[in-house]
């Protein structure tokens, strides 16, 4: 058979990395208190049990929050940095790009704690929601400013001059033209920042103070055995959750390429 | 007619660089102007101070008799096509070419008539809710002609319009731009690498060269009096031959060229600066020709070798030697059913125009 062995390492690549995955919702399902095989009966009780405990709400009230947040700062700090990088020339232009992308590569335990010591022994702030936010920021700058990038670099500088001629301020033709020529790669990276945040641990268990975030929060319930299907059963969940987050900021994303135009180059999906 | 554009002592450095060095120009109402040049030659920037992307470092600009030193591009009188036509991508047709009305004062209704006849004039009616990702290339040169004329500027500016059309639709809309410039009768000033283009279409031409305008002229005298050498060589073909001055006749030279032999050249042939001691004559390849076989052979008239020829369809570019001449030179012939195509290495008699004949300062 041509290509047997390339066929065998692809189908053996995709056990390797989705197996895991599967067997997150057959647990959720599954009735025995156990994580282990064989599987006994086919039960929901796992996600009733979710839906009654509070300080899982909590949690997951404050990630959302810290998510939607970082996302945002991130986008709007990734517009700046990537509209000028792409426009604009200035001295030592490159060292500056790289030191702001750094964070990218930098491990997430240094951030973490010189954050820490920043927070509570320099500023003597309490740890908060907001705490987590910076962080989270720090980090998923460079990402948004990685997809915007490649959203500017693709306009044509004299759409934005076109629009100027026709009597726009800089400031309209920004807003008119760039923006929404830009607004797939600002959905694509608000998205990409919210899902980095919302599954972020290191940062978080660090800088949370009082109220946990989601991953904190699971990462604590799984000391306690007992607890474990249902913390099963909230991975199926965020699955699900992330799979429908990728799902529509796809469909956003192939719509505006179809939108004006372009041709795809791959997405995510 | 008065001048719409007035250039003063125009200046223009980036760092180091010199841009555009005193540039001092006037364009007319109504006239289609054409900044010609090779690339790099400052004709792009200098379309770009007019319309405002580019301050100048010193030097005066004038639209209109209104000084527009402090006047930003949105609020100049000018309109641009730009050379990748800058069609908004995520508007329609009509939204395009409405763009620059949503501010002004007209109601909806005179808004949408306005784009509408805009349309109309470029050719593109009924293309109103056309997605503009879905045009052709001469469509999107339309619809940026569309919305730059629906403003009603005072100048059209543009650059470079049709380098990125093919041929025959490029010739198509050299010929429409000149018909739709009559039409409207606003100023129309090209930037174009183009001689071709700039000779077809244009009123007067300013041919640039490293940020200095070489010559102001019209087609026609840009072509048959050029200035320069340099001049004479960017605007068609051009040969050149040594010439040296050996005597001296009322109103003129009398010059020993290289492999032509002896003429008098009156004043009028020569441009300014040409000293007519030790300097070249250019002439073009229609002021040579062949002289066939049982034709009388013309008093101006040397015997030459074929060297190369180009076959054009319509006419014949001959590369020839003329005797006791090192230079070879190039001259063309009307493909005419009577006149035989001659093969390399035949000898013929080749004919030449004193009469055309161009002289200018040695470099």
């Amino acid at each position: 058979m041509r290509g047997g062995w390339l066929r065998v390492y692809a189908i053996g690549y995709l056990v390797f990395l989705y197996l895991p995955v599967i067997l997150l919702p057959l647990f959720a399902f599954n009735e025995g208190t156990v994580i282990a095989f064989p599987l006994k009966g086919f039960t929901t009780q796992w996600f009733v049990e979710l839906a009654g405990i509070q300080a899982l709400h909590g949690a997951l009230l404050n990630s959302l929050f810290i998510a939607l947040i970082t996302a945002s700062l991130s986008v709007l700090l990734g517009i700046c940095a990537a509209r000028a990088s792409t426009r604009y020339r200035w001295p030592a232009k490159g060292p500056m790009m790289g030191v702001i992308m750094l964070p990218l590569v930098l491990p997430e335990i240094i951030v973490a704690v010189s954050l820490l010591v920043v927070i509570v022994q320099i500023f003597d702030l309490p740890l908060s929601a907001w705490s987590v936010i910076a962080g989270h920021t720090l980090i998923c700058t460079p990402f948004a400013i990685a997809i915007l990038t490649s959203s500017f670099q693709g306009l044509d500088l004299s759409l934005e001059e076109a629009a100027v001629d026709l009597g726009e301020s800089r400031w309209g033709a920004f807003s008119k033209i760039v923006l929404p020529l830009v607004s797939p790669g600002i959905v694509a990276s608000f998205l990409i920042c919210f899902t980095i945040s919302l599954d972020e641990f290191i940062i978080a268990f660090f800088l949370t103070g009082a109220e946990p975030t989601l991953p904190v929060y699971i990462w604590g319930q799984l000391r306690f055995p007992t607890k474990i299907p249902a913390v099963m059963a909230l991975g199926t969940l965020m699955l699900v959750a992330s799979l429908l987050i990728l799902s529509v900021a796809e469909y956003f994303r192939r719509r505006g390429v179809r939108r004006i135009g372009g041709k795809d180059s791959g997405g995510f999906l | 007619m008065s001048a719409i554009i007035s250039l003063s002592n125009i200046e223009k450095y980036y760092g180091e660089y010199h841009a555009l060095r005193d540039i001092n120009l006037e364009i007319a109402e109504g006239e289609f102007f054409s900044l010609l040049g090779p690339s790099g030659c400052g004709k792009t920037t200098l379309l770009r101070v007019i319309a405002g992307f580019e301050t100048v470092s010193s030097g005066a600009v004038m639209i209109g008799g209104a000084n527009m030193a402090h006047v930003p591009a949105n609020k100049r009188p000018t309109n641009m096509v730009f050379q990748s036509y800058a069609i908004f991508p995520h508007l329609d047709v009509a939204q395009n070419v409405g763009f620059g009305l949503r501010r002004s004062s007209m109601s909806a209704a005179e808004k949408e008539a306005a784009v509408t006849d805009a349309l109309k004039m470029v050719g593109l009616d009924g293309f109103g809710n056309r997605a503009a990702h879905a045009l052709s290339g001469g469509q999107r040169q339309r619809v940026a002609l569309a919305r730059a004329l629906v403003l009603q500027p005072k100048v059209l500016l543009l650059d470079e319009p049709l380098s990125a059309l093919d041929k025959k639709m490029r010739e198509q809309m050299q010929t429409e731009l000149r018909r739709l410039q009559r039409q409207v009768g606003i100023t129309f000033i090209l930037v174009t690498h183009d001689q071709e283009e700039a000779l077809i279409m244009s009123d007067r031409i300013a041919v640039m060269f490293e940020g200095q305008i070489a010559q102001l002229a019209s087609p026609q005298e840009l072509y048959r009096r050029p200035n320069t050498r340099r001049v004479g060589e960017f605007i068609g073909v051009m040969n050149f031959l040594e010439a040296r001055q050996v005597g001296e006749v009322p109103d003129g030279v009398e010059l020993e060229i290289e492999g032509l032999g002896r003429i008098d050249v009156t004043s009028a042939q020569m441009p300014e600066g040409a000293r007519a001691l030790a300097d070249v004559i250019g002439l073009r390849p229609e002021a040579l020709s062949l002289v066939y076989e049982g034709q009388p052979a013309p008093v101006h008239s040397v015997d030459a070798e074929v060297l190369d020829r180009a076959y054009y369809g319509d006419m014949t570019y001959y590369d020839m030697k003329l005797q006791g001449c090192s230079t070879p030179v190039t001259l063309s012939m009307k493909n005419l059913m009577s006149r035989q195509v001659l093969e390399p290495g035949q000898t013929a008699r080749v004919a030449w125009e004193p009469g055309s004949l161009v002289l200018f300062a040695s470099d």
